[in-house]
């Protein structure tokens, strides 16, 4: 599903009276109605969002819910590996499942510039549709807005999701102990380096591709051999460090991590080294950290290598007694260095 | 990746660092010039792994560091022109001036962005003949050749609406100020691996004899750093002071000539101040007279900047050598990467923002 | 300063009058311009600095230095010479 090409597809974009959103595509007149039931629906039509209501009302049996919102506003809109579309949802459903939920519904809420070609609109509806599908959730309700030009940037794209957290687990960022493994699902800095390198000025000829993924199904197959997962998030915005450094700090435990344990793509380093980046601090977007008891770390390893997400899952480094509130990596010529939070965005460099 | 990763190789860097403490006899203190040094040091720990006999100092080989407060708010703003659309390495976009940097000029409205190539400014100029392309050129002399070359290629499409904000430094008179201060604690010194790729290392030869230091133009991988000191230290233990090149996969004695040539016919060289340092005699470049009509600084008046720094940064005295980062008593409390007092934090290059990242444990 | 990466030439254009090339990082590719190394050939390395070619890499001395560092790691001890063939002055 990640290698969706959505202008394969025998286009099946409604023949509409606009080639492009109008003001009225969000008055919430006969075109809203119209942009609705013939873009959103065929798409994500299930039962809830047929009625059409202002909420979805769902069954819930009891037990604890997982909730959570976040924005995308990525530019460029479709990047090497993935676009605005499918990173709404992934995003979205690995930020449930981190608490080791079940993702069950979506709700999707669309701001849209005025002028945006609804041949965009469709395809970016056409790869969340795939992408739904690949983690088996479900769109129950949403939103449609479209603003003057100049007022947003193309699309942005709002997800909600909410999902069951199963009995007898308990993940939180204050859970790590001395002792404590931390397991990586494979290799950073994909996603933040596909859209570094899909940016004009930077000169790229080829580009590295996203991870972008749900990982809802790597979470379930480690949950199934121990449910004893201490802590787990997937490092997006500030990468793999900034993740750590947050459990730390809510732990206050230090991180001991071994430079030579992480991996990294061979052409994702190449565009790290070019652009003086440090991999380390790029966002992810298909992969989770997870820090475990040190007797349940190789059965959790060996599970989440029998999935095609986990395949390059690695114990990285473990949790310190002392060094509170640091993360420190020991490099590969046996110094030590702190592995600090980044200050802001990281920026390509030529010093 | 070839030609890096076996300059990373832990079991010959370990054999380097063997016979660095094999060899070392008495306390020697050897400045790395460049921030790039700096930077890999910190960031593979090498400072560490050495004998305590053995102190680095980091100098100010760091363009960002080094750029006067008034340059960056000229550059901001210029950038503030309606007409504008300025452009700069992403160094100097977080940089601050007196009272903004090129980010907060951009939040504000200004057309600030980011390219990798000044060739991709001129692309800019190119697309856009109805708006004046800025590009902000800083560096040494790694980087003068490409932001030359850029010039020379707008004056050839003939686009009159690009130009240089030219701010670039030049190398071996910082050594020699350095050298020449009372001051002074260095006795050898890693030249800039990069800057000798452009200018070869003759330039160093005087400078190797009449101040009886020796200069290892060395590279930027762990090994190099290795290898390069370790020859400054052989030559310190056996009194020899001459240039001893470490990095001859890249660097000749001559340079590189097509560089050097539209150097001197783009730029020309002057006295310039540096953050923190001073006036250095004939250590910056300027763009020629005959090319005033693409230099940024002639083009755009700006009315009287008045600068303001902090009192209590002493990025002056780190970046001299004369104290280290966290001996400076705002390093870490008034002065972090997100309120930085002074440009050798803001800067990734920068010795008090390399301390911070990577150097931090006894103060955490 | 001056962070510059080697990187391998896999083809060489014209583009505005001036010789670029697309360099390859591991993988990752982008375009630099290579005026300031008009001799390089495709399959060369050569370091890269804010899109420009900088030097062509010496294959032959970094294996002499390679050779030398190796020699040093067995027989530096024994034999009283420095690295790099310098007679150890102690």
């Amino acid at each position: 599903m990640h290698n969706l090409n959505p202008e394969d597809f025998s286009c099946p974009l409604p023949i509409m009276e606009y080639e492009t959103i109008q003001l009225a595509h969000g008055s919430g007149g006969r075109l809203s109605a119209e942009l609705v039931s013939r873009l959103f629906l065929p798409r994500f039509g299930n039962e809830t969002l047929n009625r059409l209501e202002d909420q979805a009302v769902v069954d819930f049996s009891q037990g604890r819910l997982a909730l959570t919102t976040d924005s995308f506003v990525v530019d460029p809109l479709f990047f090497p590996g993935g676009d605005i579309g499918d990173l709404a949802i992934n995003g979205t459903v690995n930020d449930v499942c981190m608490s080791g939920a079940t993702p069950l519904y979506l709700a999707a809420a669309f701001i849209i510039e005025e002028g945006l070609p609804l041949s965009i609109l469709h395809r970016v509806l056409l790869s969340m549709e795939n992408a739904v599908k690949g983690a088996g959730v479900q769109i129950v309700t949403g939103d449609t807005k479209v603003v003057n030009r100049g007022c947003c940037d193309k699309l942005f794209i709002t997800t909600t999701g909410v999902g069951r957290v199963p009995e007898g687990v308990n993940i939180s960022a204050a859970k790590l102990e001395a002792g404590d493994k931390v397991i990586l699902s494979g290799t950073i800095a994909d996603h933040g380096m596909a859209i570094l390198t899909s940016r004009e000025g930077l000169s790229f000829a080829s580009r590295v591709q996203s991870d972008t993924a749900p990982l809802n199904g790597l979470v379930a197959e480690m949950l199934r051999v121990s449910p004893l997962i201490h802590a787990m998030r997937d490092p997006t915005r500030g990468g793999l460090a900034t993740t750590l450094n947050e459990f730390a700090a809510s732990s206050r435990v230090g991180i001991m991590l071994e430079e030579a344990a992480v991996p990294v793509r061979p052409e994702v380093r190449g565009a790290c080294e070019v652009l003086g980046i440090d991999p380390m601090y790029v966002a992810n977007e298909g992969k989770l950290v997870a820090v475990v008891p040190a007797q349940v770390a190789d059965k959790i390893v060996a599970a989440m290598r029998s999935h095609p997400l986990g395949r390059e899952a690695v114990i990285i480094g473990e949790v310190v007694a002392d060094k509170q509130g640091l993360v420190v990596m020991r490099t590969t010529l046996g110094a030590q260095r702190i592995v600090d939070m980044p200050v802001g965005e990281q920026l390509p460099r030529i010093c | 990746m070839k030609f890096v990763d076996e300059y990373r190789d832990p079991a010959l860097a370990g054999q380097l660092l063997a016979e660095i403490r094999q060899t070392v006899t008495r306390p020697w203190v050897i400045m790395e010039i460049c921030g790039g040094h700096t930077h890999a040091i910190m960031k593979n720990g090498l400072d560490q792994l050495l004998p305590a006999q053995l102190e680095l100092v980091h100098g100010p080989g760091c363009p960002v560091c080094v750029t006067p407060v008034e340059t960056i708010d000229r550059a901001v703003a210029i950038a503030a022109r309606p007409e504008v659309i300025f452009t700069s390495f992403g160094d100097m976009l977080r940089v601050p001036g007196s009272a903004s940097s090129l980010f907060m000029a951009k939040s504000t409205g200004a057309d600030v962005r980011m390219v990798y190539s000044p060739l991709e400014a001129v692309a800019l100029a190119r697309q856009h003949p109805e708006r004046e392309v800025v590009f902000f050129a800083v560096g040494f002399e790694t980087t003068a050749p490409g932001n030359g070359m850029a010039l020379l290629q707008a004056k050839r499409e003939g686009l009159t609406n690009f130009s240089l904000l030219a701010s670039h430094v030049l190398v071996p008179p910082a050594i020699r100020a350095l050298l020449s201060s009372p001051t002074n604690r260095v006795q050898g010194y890693l030249a800039p691996g990069h800057v000798c790729t452009v200018m070869g290392w003759q330039e160093y030869e005087s400078l190797a004899e009449e101040f009886r230091v020796p200069i290892v133009p060395t590279g930027f991988e762990p090994v190099d750093i290795l290898a390069g000191l370790l020859m400054a230290l052989r030559q310190l233990e056996a009194g020899r002071y001459v240039v001893e090149n470490q990095y001859g996969r890249s660097v000749s004695r001559e340079g590189n000539r097509a560089a050097q040539r539209v150097m001197a016919e783009v730029f020309t060289v002057r006295d310039r101040a540096w953050r923190g340092i001073g006036v250095l005699p004939a250590s910056g470049l300027v763009i020629r007279d005959d090319l005033a009509g693409y230099d940024a600084e002639r083009k755009f008046a700006v009315e009287s900047i008045r600068v303001r720094e902090s009192e209590l940064c002493q990025s002056g005295s780190v970046l001299q050598g004369l104290i280290k980062p966290d001996g400076c008593p705002a390093f870490g409390r008034e002065c972090t990467p997100e309120h930085p007092l002074g440009a050798t934090m803001v800067s990734g290059e920068g010795a008090c923002a390399a301390y911070y990242r990577y150097h931090r444990t006894s103060h955490a | 300063m001056c962070l510059a990466i080697p990187g391998r030439v896999v083809e060489i254009f014209q583009e505005n009058g001036l010789i670029m090339g697309h360099v390859d990082y591991s993988g990752t590719v982008n375009k630099i311009c290579l005026e300031y190394v008009p001799e390089i050939e495709v399959g060369q390395y050569t370091v890269v600095h804010a899109g420009f070619a900088l030097s062509v890499l010496d294959e032959e001395e970094a294996r002499q230095s390679f050779a030398a560092w190796q020699e040093l790691v067995q027989a530096v001890a024994a034999q009283g010479t420095d690295i790099f063939g310098n007679p150890l002055e102690k």
